[in-house]
């Protein structure tokens, strides 16, 4: 019965896209319709093939879910390869503006390429390797299998097709033109359903737990998951011109558009990049050290910290704009307290190798760990000193920004992921070990090396592009136009861009070592399911 | 009183209290007599059930 209630879903869903292609206002537009009528069609032939075969009812209750797993570590590792490609490719175009080709203007130039690296890597990446380590967490800390069945499977598969809607209409000009919420209305539409189920399940796996506590990873996933959604909605509040069109009008204008905006772009780096994979953080660097957190009391506190004040800290994003001071003020203090958290949070996770330091020098994955707490650190304390707004009249639009927020993701949420997938390949794969320790070295220091580059170039280019452009002379002329910081940057684009190639080059050496470890480790002896473990 | 004004007067004074004093609570809470040993087990739940769910028979927290 199910079978045909879904058929005729996939039908109407099918059509419908069909009709909207050949209605469609834009290229963007049209693109993405023929995408969904695509896989709405496959998946009607999918089914329609599958419907009135006998079903065999298993009992899966006694063992988790581990194959959407699974298919989330393959896709962090691909999205992560082609988001660092997309990241370097326009670093050289920074660097050698030929490489804005004559023959893919108004496809392939920067200004389209952008937005589609940072959502490859935030969401692509970092998306898919929150959804599979969340799923993978929360059903070890909670020794129960994932609820829902075959829901999750429909939350990894609608984020990457939102993934797939986002870069084509990036590419083909869909754009809202909103910094990390660029996605048109309709593709915010369907992320908002994916993200519902991805709530339940989530939620869902928390309910029927069979362990008393809720283990302060989850706590994590879960402030994410809702925030994310909140946010989400409130951002993309906007009226399509026409339902066959990519066209939105947003909701709100002015000032009050930039402060929502903000709100939402610094709450998805407080909440997607930071409480996120803080939930990794507590699960996979215990696990990798064998031994539990530093303080659980302090992770506590660093939780309901970091929850009550990021959501506060994104008016520094605005300074010295129509923004009223009492408001860009609020949101320095705010940027400033979250120091605390931060770095309790920092010392915490640190902390745990507490007598176990030993490792750092024979585990090449709790090694990217600490690296990575060391970048969080690092940036949280550098974020919080840019948000004041003496510093900020120096910083603000310059490289300095890129350089910041790029030790922050490529150290922080780069490594800890890493990390996360070297600790998990072997497990889900059911192998003894990794493929080779050293690549996970070479890795490790292509990657930290490729990120030392990045930011120490962007330091400097960023200082420098900011005093150049406060220069005045004696009369209160300014000195420099524009164009002269362009050209002084050039040698500093071309470090940042080797620091790329080196970051890239890592994590193709990963996805070679996690393939092997796939194909050639040695395979954990099985154990028998029916007999119980103790 | 206009939308804006009612919800801003609120936020500023009742809303800022009840955070605050949220906050602080979950804080004493966090060190209260005893919390270092309630939190050992917690603080262990990554190193159990690493391969199967907990079987059916060990179902909920307060019967445990």
């Amino acid at each position: 019965m199910m079978n045909y209630i879904k058929l005729i879903v996939l039908g109407l869903i099918t059509l419908f896209a069909l009709v909207a292609a050949n209605y469609a206002r834009d290229l963007a537009y049209l693109v993405d319709a023929l995408i969904v009528a695509a896989v709405a069609g496959g998946l009607f032939l999918w089914v329609l093939r599958r419907t009135d075969e006998p079903k065999v009812k298993v009992d899966l209750s006694g063992e988790y879910m581990d194959g959407v797993i699974r298919a989330g570590v393959i896709a962090t590792a691909f999205w992560g390869v082609v988001g660092f490609l997309a990241g370097t490719y326009i670093a050289f175009q920074l660097a050698f503006p030929a490489l804005n080709f004559d023959w893919a203007q108004g496809y392939m130039n920067f200004g389209r390429l952008r937005p589609l690296h940072t959502s490859a890597v935030i969401f692509a990446f970092g998306g898919n390797a929150l959804i599979a380590t969340s799923f993978y967490v929360v059903q070890r800390t909670s020794a129960a299998r994932l609820w829902g069945g075959n829901l999750g499977w429909f939350v990894f598969w609608g984020y990457n097709l939102f993934i797939v809607l986002a870069a084509t209409s990036y590419i083909l000009g869909g754009t809202q033109s909103k910094e990390y919420a660029e996605p048109e209305w309709y593709i915010d539409l369907w992320l908002t359903v994916v993200w519902l189920a991805y709530l339940a399940v989530f939620l869902g796996t928390i309910v029927k737990r069979r362990e008393p506590h809720i283990y302060v990873a989850n706590w994590f996933f879960l402030s994410f998951i809702i925030t994310v959604a909140m946010l989400h909605v409130v951002n993309n509040l906007s009226i399509p011109v026409s339902i066959f069109g990519s066209k939105s009008v947003q909701v709100f204008s002015g000032v009050q558009d930039a402060m929502v905006q903000w709100w939402y772009g610094h709450n998805a780096v407080g909440f997607f990049l930071t409480a996120g994979f803080l939930g990794m953080m507590y699960y996979f660097v215990p696990k990798q050290a064998e031994r539990p957190v530093y303080s659980y009391k302090l992770s506590i506190i660093h939780f309901w910290a970091l929850i009550f004040l990021y959501i506060w800290a994104g008016p520094h994003h605005l300074h010295y704009t129509a923004l009223p001071d009492w408001a860009s003020t609020l949101g320095m203090v705010f940027s400033i307290i979250l120091w605390m958290p931060s770095w309790g949070g920092m010392i915490n996770g640190l902390m745990t190798l507490s007598g176990a330091w030993d490792k750092l020098r024979t585990d090449p994955v709790i090694r990217m760990m600490v690296i990575s707490i060391g970048f969080y650190g690092m940036s949280t304390f550098e974020g919080p000193m840019m948000s004041i707004r003496a510093v900020n009249s120096l910083s603000h639009y310059t490289d300095w920004t890129i350089g910041h927020v790029h030790s922050g993701a490529l150290g922080w949420n780069g490594m800890i992921t890493f990390g996360a997938l070297y600790f998990l390949v072997p497990k889900l794969w059911n192998r003894e070990r990794l493929y080779s320790l050293s690549l996970v070295s070479w890795h490790f220091w292509l990657a930290t090396i490729g990120i030392v580059l990045y930011a120490a170039s962007m330091w400097v280019t960023g200082v420098m592009e900011g005093l150049m452009w406060r220069e005045v002379d004696a009369n209160g002329f300014l000195v420099n136009s524009f164009a002269d910081t362009v050209a002084a940057k050039f040698p500093m684009y071309v470090v940042r861009a080797l620091g790329g190639v080196l970051f890239l080059a890592g994590a193709i050496i990963m996805c070679y070592n996690l393939w092997m470890t796939v194909k050639r480790s040695p395979a954990v002896e099985a154990t028998n399911g029916t007999v119980p473990a103790e | 009183m206009e939308t804006y004004s009612l919800l801003r007067e609120f936020a500023d004074s009742w809303m800022l209290l009840v955070l605050f004093v949220f906050f602080v609570g979950v804080v004493i809470f966090v060190f209260r007599p005893g919390a270092s040993k309630a939190y050992e087990n917690p603080a262990n739940i990554p190193f159990r059930h690493e391969d199967k769910p907990a079987p059916e028979s060990a179902r909920r927290p307060e019967e445990a």
